[in-house]
């Protein structure tokens, strides 16, 4: 999956960011479980850097809160995400940073679910089944260079 | 000992499925092979002269097959997929008395069962018992699932129910599962969880 050598997408929209998570009295509560919520998990995502442009996916609006949906009690997380264009030949690799991200940050208990947004993506069908077999998911992890592209959109600051 | 290079050599390349090969089996008794992959099919192959052949490819499941299973007898398999359903499939011999078609000498296969709504997550695993005739099922909602036939059922459009769900068989998806082939009942599971268990089932 080697980037393509133009840029697909040079002007993308920008988008705001979403303001900072206020903390309430209970989430300083060391007694009181935290549950996880769609916030947190945006939290987790919102930051992870396109692989071609200098732009987090919360600005590209590849990822919103909306499109995160958390269900703690029965151990569920559904991520939609929008590439850009509906022919973005990055979407799986934007997908598997997501999945990464969120193997790393969430408690092994969780059902993650990374698709894309329907009617959004020529290839969905195709890109949604291989982000949800983990065999292939764990194979494309062993391959140095793709693991590299994927903690350069996990850790890279602006 | 096998590590030598003159101990063992490949004999055939077989590259009919389009994607990813999850898994293979061998017949109880005769020489067929049967292989399960991400391109939706379950091949089957047979030796032919001093080669083996595809005769036959099943086509049914939504999504990439995880695993297969032979029944006892090797007349039935029993499937199980990412579309989170388990498929039943029947051999049909040349000549057989309910007129199906098949391609010269070989059988053809048919789906005779689909069992749907059992399983919340893909289906990673199916072992089917050859003492007690009960199929179980590894999943990916971390349980493990227990069918059993129903009796009066036509051996064409057979019915099995569920009879057992263990839903937190392991703390997470559970990968594998077999049966002892000598002890009745006893099966063993293995999970991403980095645990395997041993069940004893009362299948009378």
């Amino acid at each position: 999956m080697a980037p393509t050598p133009g840029l697909e997408n040079a002007n993308p929209l920008i988008f705001e960011k979403l303001e900072d998570r206020t903390f309430t009295g209970d989430d300083y509560n060391e007694l009181v479980t935290d549950v996880i919520d769609s916030r947190e998990v945006f939290d987790l995502i919102r930051k992870i850097y396109d692989p071609e442009h200098p732009l987090t996916l919360e600005q590209l609006n590849v990822v919103e809160e909306s499109r995160v949906t958390v269900n703690d009690a029965e151990n569920e997380v559904v991520i939609e995400f929008t590439p850009t264009i509906p022919h973005c030949s990055m979407a799986t690799l934007i997908g598997l940073a997501i999945r990464v991200k969120l193997l790393r940050a969430l408690p092994p208990r969780f059902k993650v679910d990374v698709c894309i947004t329907p009617g959004t993506h020529a290839s969905e069908d195709a890109v949604n089944k291989q982000l949800a077999d983990k065999e292939r998911v764990a194979a494309a992890l062993e391959n140095p260079y793709l693991l590299e592209v994927i903690n350069q959109c996990l850790h890279s600051k602006s | 000992s096998v590590s030598d290079d003159d101990e063992y050599e490949c004999v055939s390349v077989l590259n009919s499925h389009s994607q990813d090969v999850k898994k293979v089996l061998w017949h109880p008794h005769k020489e067929i092979l049967a292989s399960a992959s991400y391109d939706d099919t379950i091949k089957l192959y047979k030796e032919d002269g001093d080669d083996w052949c595809c005769f036959a490819s099943l086509q049914s499941h939504g999504s990439t097959v995880w695993s297969i299973a032979f029944d006892h007898f090797g007349k039935r398999l029993a499937s199980c997929s990412d579309d989170k359903t388990i498929k039943i499939w029947k051999e049909y011999l040349p000549g057989s008395s309910e007129g199906i078609i098949t391609k010269r000498v070989d059988p053809a296969w048919k789906c005779v069962c689909t069992l749907s709504g059992f399983h919340h997550r893909t289906v990673y695993d199916i072992s089917w018992c050859p003492i007690s005739e009960l199929i179980v099922t590894a999943g990916g909602d971390d349980a493990i699932r227990l069918f059993q036939e129903e009796n009066s059922s036509d051996s064409n459009a057979p019915q099995f129910n569920l009879v057992a769900t263990a839903s937190k068989a392991h703390s997470q998806d559970v990968n594998s599962v077999a049966w002892n082939a000598k002890e009745g009942g006893l099966l063993a599971s293995c999970s991403d969880d980095g645990t395997v268990k041993l069940w004893k089932v009362d299948y009378m």
